[in-house]
Protein backbone atom coordinates (compact mmCIF):
# COMPACT_ATOMS: atom_id res chain seq x y z
CA UNK A 1 0.00 0.00 0.00
CA UNK A 2 2.76 2.41 0.98
CA UNK A 3 4.68 1.41 -2.09
CA UNK A 4 1.72 2.15 -4.31
CA UNK A 5 1.41 5.61 -2.77
CA UNK A 6 5.11 6.24 -3.27
CA UNK A 7 4.95 5.17 -6.89
CA UNK A 8 1.89 7.33 -7.43
CA UNK A 9 3.89 10.23 -6.05
CA UNK A 10 6.61 9.58 -8.63
CA UNK A 11 4.03 9.58 -11.40
CA UNK A 12 2.33 12.73 -10.18
CA UNK A 13 5.62 14.60 -10.23
CA UNK A 14 5.14 14.80 -13.98
CA UNK A 15 1.94 16.76 -13.38
CA UNK A 16 3.77 18.98 -10.92
CA UNK A 17 6.41 19.72 -13.57
CA UNK A 18 3.76 20.79 -16.07
CA UNK A 19 1.99 22.92 -13.49
CA UNK A 20 5.34 24.35 -12.43
CA UNK A 21 6.23 25.31 -15.98
CA UNK A 22 2.87 26.94 -16.62
CA UNK A 23 2.81 28.76 -13.26
CA UNK A 24 6.38 30.02 -13.49
CA UNK A 25 5.87 31.27 -17.04
CA UNK A 26 2.49 32.82 -16.28
CA UNK A 27 3.51 34.63 -13.09
CA UNK A 28 6.56 36.35 -14.54
CA UNK A 29 4.74 37.08 -17.78
CA UNK A 30 1.96 38.67 -15.74
CA UNK A 31 4.51 40.96 -14.10
CA UNK A 32 6.01 41.64 -17.50
CA UNK A 33 2.70 42.87 -18.84
CA UNK A 34 2.30 45.27 -15.96
CA UNK A 35 5.21 47.17 -17.40
CA UNK A 36 4.75 46.54 -21.11
CA UNK A 37 1.46 46.83 -22.90
CA UNK A 38 0.22 43.77 -24.74
CA UNK A 39 -0.41 45.85 -27.83
CA UNK A 40 3.25 46.88 -27.94
CA UNK A 41 4.23 43.27 -27.41
CA UNK A 42 2.51 42.16 -30.59
CA UNK A 43 2.82 45.28 -32.76
CA UNK A 44 6.21 46.83 -31.95
CA UNK A 45 8.72 46.14 -34.68
CA UNK A 46 11.75 45.99 -32.39
CA UNK A 47 12.83 43.71 -29.55
CA UNK A 48 15.56 45.39 -27.53
CA UNK A 49 15.18 44.59 -23.81
CA UNK A 50 18.94 44.85 -23.29
CA UNK A 51 19.27 48.38 -24.70
CA UNK A 52 18.64 51.74 -23.09
CA UNK A 53 15.84 52.37 -25.55
CA UNK A 54 13.76 49.32 -24.72
CA UNK A 55 11.30 47.83 -27.17
CA UNK A 56 9.32 44.67 -26.64
CA UNK A 57 7.93 43.59 -29.99
CA UNK A 58 7.93 39.78 -30.00
CA UNK A 59 7.45 39.92 -33.79
CA UNK A 60 11.21 40.15 -34.44
CA UNK A 61 11.87 37.00 -32.42
CA UNK A 62 8.94 35.21 -34.03
CA UNK A 63 10.20 36.12 -37.48
CA UNK A 64 13.60 34.62 -36.66
CA UNK A 65 12.05 31.50 -35.20
CA UNK A 66 9.73 31.14 -38.18
CA UNK A 67 12.56 31.60 -40.65
CA UNK A 68 14.92 28.98 -39.19
CA UNK A 69 12.04 26.56 -38.65
CA UNK A 70 10.79 26.86 -42.23
CA UNK A 71 14.28 26.29 -43.64
CA UNK A 72 14.88 23.31 -41.38
CA UNK A 73 11.54 21.71 -42.11
CA UNK A 74 11.98 22.48 -45.80
CA UNK A 75 15.13 20.36 -45.74
CA UNK A 76 13.89 17.64 -43.45
CA UNK A 77 10.46 16.88 -44.93
CA UNK A 78 11.50 15.91 -48.48
CA UNK A 79 14.61 14.05 -47.32
CA UNK A 80 12.96 12.43 -44.31
CA UNK A 81 9.94 11.25 -46.29
CA UNK A 82 12.09 9.98 -49.14
CA UNK A 83 14.11 7.98 -46.63
CA UNK A 84 10.97 6.53 -45.09
CA UNK A 85 9.53 5.55 -48.47
CA UNK A 86 12.83 4.22 -49.76
CA UNK A 87 13.52 2.11 -46.68
CA UNK A 88 10.00 0.75 -46.70
CA UNK A 89 9.37 0.02 -50.37
CA UNK A 90 12.76 -0.25 -52.04
CA UNK A 91 15.63 -1.03 -49.71
CA UNK A 92 16.85 -4.54 -48.93
CA UNK A 93 15.89 -5.61 -45.40
CA UNK A 94 19.51 -5.84 -44.25
CA UNK A 95 20.22 -2.28 -45.37
CA UNK A 96 17.15 -1.03 -43.55
CA UNK A 97 18.21 -2.73 -40.34
CA UNK A 98 21.74 -1.36 -40.54
CA UNK A 99 20.94 2.22 -41.55
CA UNK A 100 18.20 2.95 -39.01
CA UNK A 101 20.49 3.21 -35.97
CA UNK A 102 22.91 5.34 -38.01
CA UNK A 103 20.08 7.73 -38.88
CA UNK A 104 18.96 7.90 -35.29
CA UNK A 105 22.49 8.88 -34.35
CA UNK A 106 21.83 12.15 -36.20
CA UNK A 107 19.37 13.10 -33.49
CA UNK A 108 21.67 11.92 -30.70
CA UNK A 109 24.58 14.22 -31.55
CA UNK A 110 24.61 17.13 -29.07
CA UNK A 111 23.23 20.28 -30.67
CA UNK A 112 26.28 22.32 -29.73
CA UNK A 113 28.21 20.17 -32.19
CA UNK A 114 25.74 21.04 -34.94
CA UNK A 115 26.12 24.69 -34.03
CA UNK A 116 29.87 24.44 -34.52
CA UNK A 117 29.24 22.69 -37.83
CA UNK A 118 26.95 25.47 -39.04
CA UNK A 119 29.26 28.26 -37.95
CA UNK A 120 32.62 26.88 -39.04
CA UNK A 121 31.74 24.77 -42.09
CA UNK A 122 28.38 25.66 -43.61
CA UNK A 123 28.56 29.45 -43.39
CA UNK A 124 32.07 29.69 -44.93
CA UNK A 125 30.91 27.26 -47.63
CA UNK A 126 27.83 29.36 -48.45
CA UNK A 127 29.93 32.52 -48.46
CA UNK A 128 31.67 31.28 -51.58
CA UNK A 129 28.41 31.48 -53.50
CA UNK A 130 26.19 34.12 -51.93
CA UNK A 131 26.57 37.33 -50.02
CA UNK A 132 25.70 36.25 -46.51
CA UNK A 133 26.24 37.52 -42.94
CA UNK A 134 28.71 35.64 -40.75
CA UNK A 135 25.77 34.80 -38.55
CA UNK A 136 22.69 33.94 -40.60
CA UNK A 137 19.43 32.08 -40.51
CA UNK A 138 20.25 29.99 -43.56
CA UNK A 139 23.15 27.90 -42.23
CA UNK A 140 21.45 27.45 -38.89
CA UNK A 141 18.25 26.32 -40.62
CA UNK A 142 20.01 23.96 -43.02
CA UNK A 143 21.97 22.25 -40.27
CA UNK A 144 18.91 22.05 -38.05
CA UNK A 145 17.18 20.38 -41.01
CA UNK A 146 19.79 17.63 -41.01
CA UNK A 147 19.35 17.19 -37.29
CA UNK A 148 15.58 16.69 -37.49
CA UNK A 149 15.68 14.27 -40.45
CA UNK A 150 15.44 11.23 -38.14
CA UNK A 151 12.36 12.66 -36.39
CA UNK A 152 10.53 12.54 -39.71
CA UNK A 153 12.10 9.46 -41.26
CA UNK A 154 11.79 7.28 -38.19
CA UNK A 155 8.16 7.94 -37.27
CA UNK A 156 7.03 8.00 -40.92
CA UNK A 157 8.81 4.74 -41.57
CA UNK A 158 7.05 3.11 -38.63
CA UNK A 159 3.73 4.42 -39.97
CA UNK A 160 4.42 3.08 -43.47
CA UNK A 161 5.54 -0.23 -42.01
CA UNK A 162 2.24 -0.54 -40.15
CA UNK A 163 0.20 -0.37 -43.36
CA UNK A 164 -1.27 -3.85 -43.85
CA UNK A 165 0.67 -5.94 -46.38
CA UNK A 166 -2.55 -6.82 -48.18
CA UNK A 167 -3.00 -3.25 -49.41
CA UNK A 168 0.47 -3.26 -50.91
CA UNK A 169 0.03 -6.69 -52.47
CA UNK A 170 -3.24 -5.59 -54.01
CA UNK A 171 -1.54 -2.62 -55.64
CA UNK A 172 1.25 -4.80 -57.02
CA UNK A 173 -1.38 -7.17 -58.31
CA UNK A 174 -2.78 -4.30 -60.35
CA UNK A 175 0.63 -3.93 -61.96
CA UNK A 176 1.80 -0.74 -60.24
CA UNK A 177 5.46 0.07 -59.74
CA UNK A 178 6.95 0.42 -56.27
CA UNK A 179 6.86 4.20 -56.57
CA UNK A 180 3.20 4.23 -57.57
CA UNK A 181 2.38 1.86 -54.74
CA UNK A 182 4.15 4.16 -52.32
CA UNK A 183 2.48 7.37 -53.37
CA UNK A 184 -0.95 6.03 -54.27
CA UNK A 185 -1.41 3.43 -51.55
CA UNK A 186 0.95 3.29 -48.60
CA UNK A 187 1.62 7.01 -48.08
CA UNK A 188 -2.08 7.93 -48.08
CA UNK A 189 -2.80 5.01 -45.76
CA UNK A 190 -0.06 6.11 -43.39
CA UNK A 191 -0.83 9.81 -43.71
CA UNK A 192 -1.77 10.39 -40.08
CA UNK A 193 1.51 8.94 -38.86
CA UNK A 194 3.41 11.02 -41.39
CA UNK A 195 1.59 14.17 -40.29
CA UNK A 196 2.46 13.38 -36.67
CA UNK A 197 6.13 13.06 -37.61
CA UNK A 198 6.08 16.41 -39.40
CA UNK A 199 4.37 18.20 -36.54
CA UNK A 200 6.87 16.80 -34.04
CA UNK A 201 9.74 17.89 -36.27
CA UNK A 202 8.32 21.41 -36.51
CA UNK A 203 7.90 21.57 -32.76
CA UNK A 204 11.47 20.35 -32.30
CA UNK A 205 12.78 22.98 -34.71
CA UNK A 206 10.91 25.80 -32.98
CA UNK A 207 12.42 24.86 -29.65
CA UNK A 208 15.95 24.20 -30.88
CA UNK A 209 18.37 26.51 -29.16
CA UNK A 210 22.09 26.02 -29.49
CA UNK A 211 22.32 25.78 -33.28
CA UNK A 212 20.57 29.11 -33.75
CA UNK A 213 22.27 30.76 -30.78
CA UNK A 214 25.67 29.89 -32.27
CA UNK A 215 25.14 30.19 -36.01
CA UNK A 216 22.19 32.52 -36.59
CA UNK A 217 23.36 35.32 -34.34
CA UNK A 218 21.69 37.12 -31.47
CA UNK A 219 20.30 40.22 -33.12
CA UNK A 220 16.49 40.36 -33.24
CA UNK A 221 15.51 41.53 -36.71
CA UNK A 222 12.08 41.72 -38.25
CA UNK A 223 13.05 40.09 -41.51
CA UNK A 224 12.41 37.02 -43.60
CA UNK A 225 15.73 37.28 -45.43
CA UNK A 226 17.66 34.08 -44.64
CA UNK A 227 21.07 35.67 -45.25
CA UNK A 228 20.70 38.15 -42.38
CA UNK A 229 21.67 37.92 -38.74
CA UNK A 230 18.59 37.22 -36.64
CA UNK A 231 17.54 36.03 -33.21
CA UNK A 232 14.98 33.43 -32.28
CA UNK A 233 13.00 33.19 -29.05
CA UNK A 234 15.38 30.52 -27.83
CA UNK A 235 18.57 32.35 -28.76
CA UNK A 236 17.28 35.45 -27.01
CA UNK A 237 16.84 33.48 -23.79
CA UNK A 238 20.39 32.16 -24.14
CA UNK A 239 21.73 35.63 -24.81
CA UNK A 240 20.14 37.13 -21.70
CA UNK A 241 21.01 34.27 -19.37
CA UNK A 242 24.63 33.95 -20.54
CA UNK A 243 25.28 37.18 -18.70
CA UNK A 244 24.10 37.96 -15.21
CA UNK A 245 20.47 38.93 -15.20
CA UNK A 246 19.01 40.49 -12.13
CA UNK A 247 15.84 38.98 -10.77
CA UNK A 248 12.90 41.36 -10.98
CA UNK A 249 14.41 43.41 -13.79
CA UNK A 250 12.44 43.83 -16.98
CA UNK A 251 15.06 41.75 -18.85
CA UNK A 252 14.41 38.91 -16.43
CA UNK A 253 10.65 39.16 -16.94
CA UNK A 254 11.01 39.41 -20.70
CA UNK A 255 12.65 35.94 -20.61
CA UNK A 256 9.41 34.48 -19.39
CA UNK A 257 7.23 36.45 -21.78
CA UNK A 258 9.34 35.09 -24.63
CA UNK A 259 9.35 31.66 -23.01
CA UNK A 260 5.58 31.43 -22.72
CA UNK A 261 5.22 32.33 -26.39
CA UNK A 262 7.56 29.48 -27.28
CA UNK A 263 5.81 27.12 -24.88
CA UNK A 264 2.39 27.93 -26.35
CA UNK A 265 3.47 27.09 -29.87
CA UNK A 266 5.12 23.79 -28.98
CA UNK A 267 2.30 22.89 -26.56
CA UNK A 268 -0.35 23.30 -29.25
CA UNK A 269 1.68 21.37 -31.83
CA UNK A 270 2.45 18.54 -29.42
CA UNK A 271 -1.19 18.18 -28.45
CA UNK A 272 -2.36 18.10 -32.03
CA UNK A 273 0.13 15.35 -32.80
CA UNK A 274 -0.87 13.47 -29.64
CA UNK A 275 -4.52 13.42 -30.62
CA UNK A 276 -3.83 12.40 -34.20
CA UNK A 277 -1.65 9.59 -32.88
CA UNK A 278 -4.34 8.37 -30.48
CA UNK A 279 -6.97 8.33 -33.17
CA UNK A 280 -4.72 6.55 -35.60
CA UNK A 281 -3.74 3.87 -33.07
CA UNK A 282 -7.40 3.04 -32.56
CA UNK A 283 -7.85 2.65 -36.28
CA UNK A 284 -5.22 -0.02 -36.68
CA UNK A 285 -5.38 -1.87 -33.34
CA UNK B 1 8.19 6.67 -78.30
CA UNK B 2 8.32 5.57 -74.72
CA UNK B 3 5.14 3.97 -73.45
CA UNK B 4 3.62 4.68 -70.04
CA UNK B 5 4.84 1.49 -68.43
CA UNK B 6 8.45 2.18 -69.34
CA UNK B 7 8.12 5.76 -68.16
CA UNK B 8 6.80 4.56 -64.83
CA UNK B 9 9.61 2.09 -64.53
CA UNK B 10 12.16 4.84 -65.16
CA UNK B 11 10.54 7.06 -62.55
CA UNK B 12 10.61 4.13 -60.16
CA UNK B 13 14.32 3.61 -60.74
CA UNK B 14 15.08 7.32 -60.41
CA UNK B 15 13.30 7.48 -57.09
CA UNK B 16 15.32 4.52 -55.91
CA UNK B 17 18.54 6.44 -56.56
CA UNK B 18 17.11 9.54 -54.89
CA UNK B 19 16.14 7.37 -51.92
CA UNK B 20 19.69 6.09 -51.54
CA UNK B 21 21.05 9.64 -51.75
CA UNK B 22 18.56 10.93 -49.16
CA UNK B 23 19.31 8.10 -46.80
CA UNK B 24 23.03 8.61 -46.96
CA UNK B 25 23.26 12.39 -47.23
CA UNK B 26 22.79 13.22 -43.56
CA UNK B 27 25.07 10.45 -42.37
CA UNK B 28 27.73 11.28 -44.95
CA UNK B 29 27.68 14.99 -44.08
CA UNK B 30 27.99 14.10 -40.43
CA UNK B 31 30.96 11.82 -41.10
CA UNK B 32 32.66 14.47 -43.25
CA UNK B 33 32.19 17.05 -40.57
CA UNK B 34 33.38 14.77 -37.80
CA UNK B 35 36.51 13.99 -39.77
CA UNK B 36 37.04 17.72 -40.16
CA UNK B 37 36.69 18.32 -36.42
CA UNK B 38 38.84 15.31 -35.69
CA UNK B 39 41.67 16.64 -37.85
CA UNK B 40 41.42 20.03 -36.22
CA UNK B 41 41.13 18.93 -32.62
CA UNK B 42 43.17 15.75 -32.36
CA UNK B 43 46.46 17.61 -32.03
CA UNK B 44 45.24 19.08 -28.74
CA UNK B 45 44.14 15.76 -27.24
CA UNK B 46 46.80 14.66 -24.80
CA UNK B 47 46.95 14.10 -21.05
CA UNK B 48 47.20 17.81 -20.27
CA UNK B 49 43.94 18.52 -22.08
CA UNK B 50 42.18 16.38 -19.50
CA UNK B 51 44.12 17.57 -16.46
CA UNK B 52 44.52 21.32 -17.10
CA UNK B 53 42.07 24.08 -16.35
CA UNK B 54 40.93 26.42 -19.11
CA UNK B 55 42.82 29.66 -19.33
CA UNK B 56 42.04 32.76 -21.33
CA UNK B 57 45.71 33.73 -21.38
CA UNK B 58 47.24 30.42 -22.35
CA UNK B 59 44.98 28.85 -24.96
CA UNK B 60 47.64 26.31 -26.00
CA UNK B 61 47.62 24.62 -22.61
CA UNK B 62 43.94 25.14 -21.75
CA UNK B 63 42.17 21.98 -20.69
CA UNK B 64 38.75 20.67 -19.79
CA UNK B 65 39.44 19.33 -16.32
CA UNK B 66 36.76 21.40 -14.51
CA UNK B 67 34.26 20.75 -17.29
CA UNK B 68 34.96 17.01 -17.31
CA UNK B 69 34.44 16.77 -13.57
CA UNK B 70 31.39 19.04 -13.84
CA UNK B 71 29.88 16.71 -16.43
CA UNK B 72 30.63 13.73 -14.16
CA UNK B 73 28.90 15.42 -11.22
CA UNK B 74 25.92 16.29 -13.38
CA UNK B 75 25.80 12.72 -14.72
CA UNK B 76 25.82 11.09 -11.29
CA UNK B 77 23.39 13.53 -9.71
CA UNK B 78 20.97 13.45 -12.64
CA UNK B 79 21.05 9.65 -12.65
CA UNK B 80 20.35 9.42 -8.94
CA UNK B 81 17.40 11.80 -9.17
CA UNK B 82 15.82 10.77 -12.46
CA UNK B 83 16.17 6.97 -12.26
CA UNK B 84 14.18 6.35 -9.06
CA UNK B 85 11.53 8.92 -10.02
CA UNK B 86 11.23 7.84 -13.64
CA UNK B 87 11.26 4.10 -13.03
CA UNK B 88 8.83 4.53 -10.12
CA UNK B 89 6.45 6.52 -12.28
CA UNK B 90 6.76 3.98 -15.09
CA UNK B 91 5.94 1.08 -12.76
CA UNK B 92 2.96 2.93 -11.36
CA UNK B 93 1.53 3.77 -14.77
CA UNK B 94 2.02 0.27 -16.13
CA UNK B 95 1.16 -1.88 -13.10
CA UNK B 96 -0.99 0.07 -10.68
CA UNK B 97 -2.94 2.81 -12.38
CA UNK B 98 -6.46 1.98 -13.45
CA UNK B 99 -7.77 3.15 -16.77
CA UNK B 100 -9.57 6.31 -15.77
CA UNK B 101 -9.26 10.02 -16.31
CA UNK B 102 -6.27 10.30 -13.94
CA UNK B 103 -4.25 7.81 -15.94
CA UNK B 104 -5.11 9.37 -19.27
CA UNK B 105 -4.25 12.78 -17.85
CA UNK B 106 -0.88 11.42 -16.71
CA UNK B 107 -0.32 9.88 -20.10
CA UNK B 108 -1.05 12.96 -22.18
CA UNK B 109 0.93 14.99 -19.68
CA UNK B 110 4.06 12.88 -20.04
CA UNK B 111 3.80 12.93 -23.81
CA UNK B 112 3.55 16.70 -23.60
CA UNK B 113 6.53 17.04 -21.31
CA UNK B 114 8.65 15.07 -23.74
CA UNK B 115 7.93 17.76 -26.32
CA UNK B 116 8.67 20.81 -24.18
CA UNK B 117 11.80 22.57 -25.49
CA UNK B 118 14.78 22.09 -23.21
CA UNK B 119 15.24 25.80 -22.72
CA UNK B 120 11.81 26.00 -21.07
CA UNK B 121 13.05 23.51 -18.48
CA UNK B 122 15.89 25.95 -18.00
CA UNK B 123 13.44 28.75 -17.19
CA UNK B 124 11.60 26.45 -14.76
CA UNK B 125 14.89 25.58 -13.07
CA UNK B 126 15.93 29.22 -12.94
CA UNK B 127 12.81 30.26 -11.09
CA UNK B 128 12.24 27.19 -8.90
CA UNK B 129 15.65 25.73 -8.08
CA UNK B 130 17.98 28.68 -8.49
CA UNK B 131 15.74 31.34 -6.99
CA UNK B 132 12.86 30.00 -4.90
CA UNK B 133 14.73 27.06 -3.40
CA UNK B 134 17.80 29.25 -3.13
CA UNK B 135 20.21 26.72 -4.63
CA UNK B 136 21.84 29.41 -6.73
CA UNK B 137 23.96 28.60 -9.74
CA UNK B 138 24.99 25.30 -8.26
CA UNK B 139 25.68 21.91 -9.75
CA UNK B 140 22.68 20.45 -7.90
CA UNK B 141 20.35 23.05 -9.44
CA UNK B 142 21.68 22.06 -12.86
CA UNK B 143 21.23 18.36 -12.14
CA UNK B 144 17.67 18.87 -10.86
CA UNK B 145 16.78 20.79 -14.01
CA UNK B 146 18.22 18.09 -16.28
CA UNK B 147 16.49 15.38 -14.23
CA UNK B 148 13.13 16.93 -14.99
CA UNK B 149 14.14 17.21 -18.64
CA UNK B 150 14.98 13.51 -19.04
CA UNK B 151 12.25 12.19 -16.76
CA UNK B 152 9.75 11.58 -19.61
CA UNK B 153 12.36 9.53 -21.50
CA UNK B 154 12.99 7.31 -18.47
CA UNK B 155 9.26 6.90 -17.80
CA UNK B 156 8.46 5.93 -21.38
CA UNK B 157 11.38 3.48 -21.58
CA UNK B 158 10.35 1.86 -18.30
CA UNK B 159 6.78 1.44 -19.45
CA UNK B 160 7.82 -0.09 -22.77
CA UNK B 161 10.15 -2.52 -21.02
CA UNK B 162 7.57 -3.57 -18.44
CA UNK B 163 4.89 -3.93 -21.09
CA UNK B 164 6.95 -6.57 -22.86
CA UNK B 165 6.93 -8.88 -19.82
CA UNK B 166 4.30 -11.54 -20.55
CA UNK B 167 1.26 -11.67 -18.36
CA UNK B 168 1.73 -15.39 -17.76
CA UNK B 169 4.87 -14.71 -15.69
CA UNK B 170 2.92 -12.37 -13.44
CA UNK B 171 -0.01 -14.76 -13.16
CA UNK B 172 2.39 -17.53 -12.17
CA UNK B 173 3.85 -15.35 -9.41
CA UNK B 174 0.40 -14.46 -8.13
CA UNK B 175 -0.52 -18.13 -8.25
CA UNK B 176 2.35 -18.87 -5.90
CA UNK B 177 0.92 -16.33 -3.49
CA UNK B 178 3.20 -13.39 -4.22
CA UNK B 179 1.90 -9.91 -3.49
CA UNK B 180 1.76 -7.35 -6.25
CA UNK B 181 4.98 -5.67 -5.16
CA UNK B 182 6.77 -9.01 -4.71
CA UNK B 183 5.76 -9.91 -8.23
CA UNK B 184 7.06 -6.63 -9.59
CA UNK B 185 10.28 -6.73 -7.59
CA UNK B 186 11.21 -10.38 -8.15
CA UNK B 187 9.74 -11.03 -11.61
CA UNK B 188 8.78 -7.99 -13.63
CA UNK B 189 11.75 -5.74 -12.88
CA UNK B 190 14.49 -8.36 -13.38
CA UNK B 191 12.96 -9.34 -16.72
CA UNK B 192 12.70 -5.77 -17.93
CA UNK B 193 15.94 -4.38 -16.52
CA UNK B 194 17.67 -4.48 -19.92
CA UNK B 195 15.07 -2.28 -21.56
CA UNK B 196 14.95 0.11 -18.63
CA UNK B 197 18.72 0.42 -18.59
CA UNK B 198 18.80 1.12 -22.32
CA UNK B 199 16.35 3.98 -21.86
CA UNK B 200 18.20 5.32 -18.85
CA UNK B 201 21.53 5.42 -20.68
CA UNK B 202 19.96 7.19 -23.66
CA UNK B 203 18.36 9.70 -21.31
CA UNK B 204 21.64 10.37 -19.53
CA UNK B 205 23.49 10.74 -22.80
CA UNK B 206 20.94 13.37 -23.76
CA UNK B 207 21.49 15.13 -20.43
CA UNK B 208 25.25 15.25 -20.93
CA UNK B 209 24.92 16.86 -24.34
CA UNK B 210 22.50 19.55 -23.20
CA UNK B 211 23.78 23.10 -23.13
CA UNK B 212 20.81 25.45 -23.32
CA UNK B 213 19.03 24.68 -20.02
CA UNK B 214 22.33 24.77 -18.15
CA UNK B 215 23.16 28.19 -19.55
CA UNK B 216 19.80 29.38 -18.22
CA UNK B 217 20.32 27.94 -14.73
CA UNK B 218 23.78 29.40 -14.62
CA UNK B 219 26.52 26.96 -15.58
CA UNK B 220 29.34 29.45 -15.60
CA UNK B 221 31.58 30.28 -18.50
CA UNK B 222 34.78 30.81 -16.53
CA UNK B 223 35.34 28.08 -13.99
CA UNK B 224 38.83 26.93 -13.16
CA UNK B 225 38.17 24.25 -10.55
CA UNK B 226 36.15 21.09 -10.36
CA UNK B 227 32.98 21.24 -8.23
CA UNK B 228 33.69 20.42 -4.59
CA UNK B 229 30.15 20.06 -3.31
CA UNK B 230 26.49 20.09 -4.21
CA UNK B 231 26.28 23.87 -4.00
CA UNK B 232 29.52 24.47 -5.85
CA UNK B 233 29.66 26.46 -9.09
CA UNK B 234 30.35 24.34 -12.13
CA UNK B 235 30.75 24.12 -15.85
CA UNK B 236 30.20 21.18 -18.21
CA UNK B 237 31.88 20.07 -21.42
CA UNK B 238 29.32 21.55 -23.86
CA UNK B 239 29.39 24.81 -21.89
CA UNK B 240 33.17 24.91 -22.12
CA UNK B 241 32.98 24.34 -25.88
CA UNK B 242 30.42 27.13 -26.15
CA UNK B 243 32.77 29.45 -24.27
CA UNK B 244 35.73 28.64 -26.50
CA UNK B 245 33.83 28.80 -29.77
CA UNK B 246 33.49 32.57 -30.33
CA UNK B 247 37.16 33.18 -29.44
CA UNK B 248 38.96 34.35 -32.57
CA UNK B 249 42.31 32.83 -31.61
CA UNK B 250 43.18 29.72 -33.60
CA UNK B 251 44.29 27.79 -30.52
CA UNK B 252 40.86 28.34 -28.97
CA UNK B 253 39.16 26.93 -32.07
CA UNK B 254 41.38 23.88 -31.72
CA UNK B 255 40.36 23.62 -28.07
CA UNK B 256 36.69 23.79 -29.03
CA UNK B 257 37.23 21.05 -31.62
CA UNK B 258 39.10 18.92 -29.09
CA UNK B 259 36.29 19.46 -26.59
CA UNK B 260 33.79 18.31 -29.22
CA UNK B 261 35.83 15.15 -29.82
CA UNK B 262 35.66 14.32 -26.11
CA UNK B 263 31.92 15.08 -25.94
CA UNK B 264 31.19 13.02 -29.06
CA UNK B 265 33.23 10.09 -27.74
CA UNK B 266 31.23 10.07 -24.53
CA UNK B 267 27.93 10.34 -26.43
CA UNK B 268 28.94 7.61 -28.90
CA UNK B 269 30.10 5.23 -26.19
CA UNK B 270 26.87 5.72 -24.24
CA UNK B 271 24.67 5.29 -27.31
CA UNK B 272 26.65 2.30 -28.48
CA UNK B 273 26.38 0.70 -25.06
CA UNK B 274 22.62 1.31 -25.07
CA UNK B 275 22.22 -0.32 -28.48
CA UNK B 276 24.42 -3.25 -27.38
CA UNK B 277 22.32 -3.73 -24.26
CA UNK B 278 19.11 -3.61 -26.23
CA UNK B 279 20.28 -6.21 -28.73
CA UNK B 280 21.67 -8.50 -26.04
CA UNK B 281 18.56 -8.22 -23.96
CA UNK B 282 16.31 -8.89 -26.92
CA UNK B 283 18.32 -11.95 -27.84
CA UNK B 284 18.58 -13.37 -24.35
CA UNK B 285 14.98 -12.96 -23.37
CA UNK B 286 12.80 -15.23 -25.43
CA UNK B 287 9.38 -15.82 -23.99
Amino acid sequence: MIIEKLLFLCASISILITLGIILVLLLDTFEFFQEVSFIDFITDKKWTPMFKDKHFGIGSLLAGTFLTTVIAVGVAIPIGLSIAIYLNEFAPKVFRKRIKPALELLAAVPTIVYGFFALTVVTPFLKQFIDIDSFNALSAGLVMGIMIIPYISSISEDALYAVPKSLREAAYGMGTTRLQTAFKVTVPAASSGIIVSIILAISRAIGETMIVAIAAGQKPTLTLDPTETIATITSFIVQVTTGDVEHGSIEYKSLFAAGITLFLFTFILNNISYFIKKKYQEKYD
Amino acid sequence: MINVATKNRIKDKLFEYWGVISTLIGVVLLVVFMTDIFMEGISRIDATFFTNSPSGLKPETSGIFPALLGTLWILILTASISIPLGVGAGIYLEEYSEKNWVSSLLEINISNLAGVPSIIYGLLGLEVFVRIMGLGKSVVAGALTLSLLVLPIVIVATREAIKSVPNSIKQAAYGLGATKWQTIWTQVLPSSIGGILTGVILALSRAIGETAPLIVVGAAAYIYDAPDGLLSEYTVIPMQIYTWMPDAREAMKVNAAAGIIVLLMITLVMNGFAVYLRNRWQKKVKW
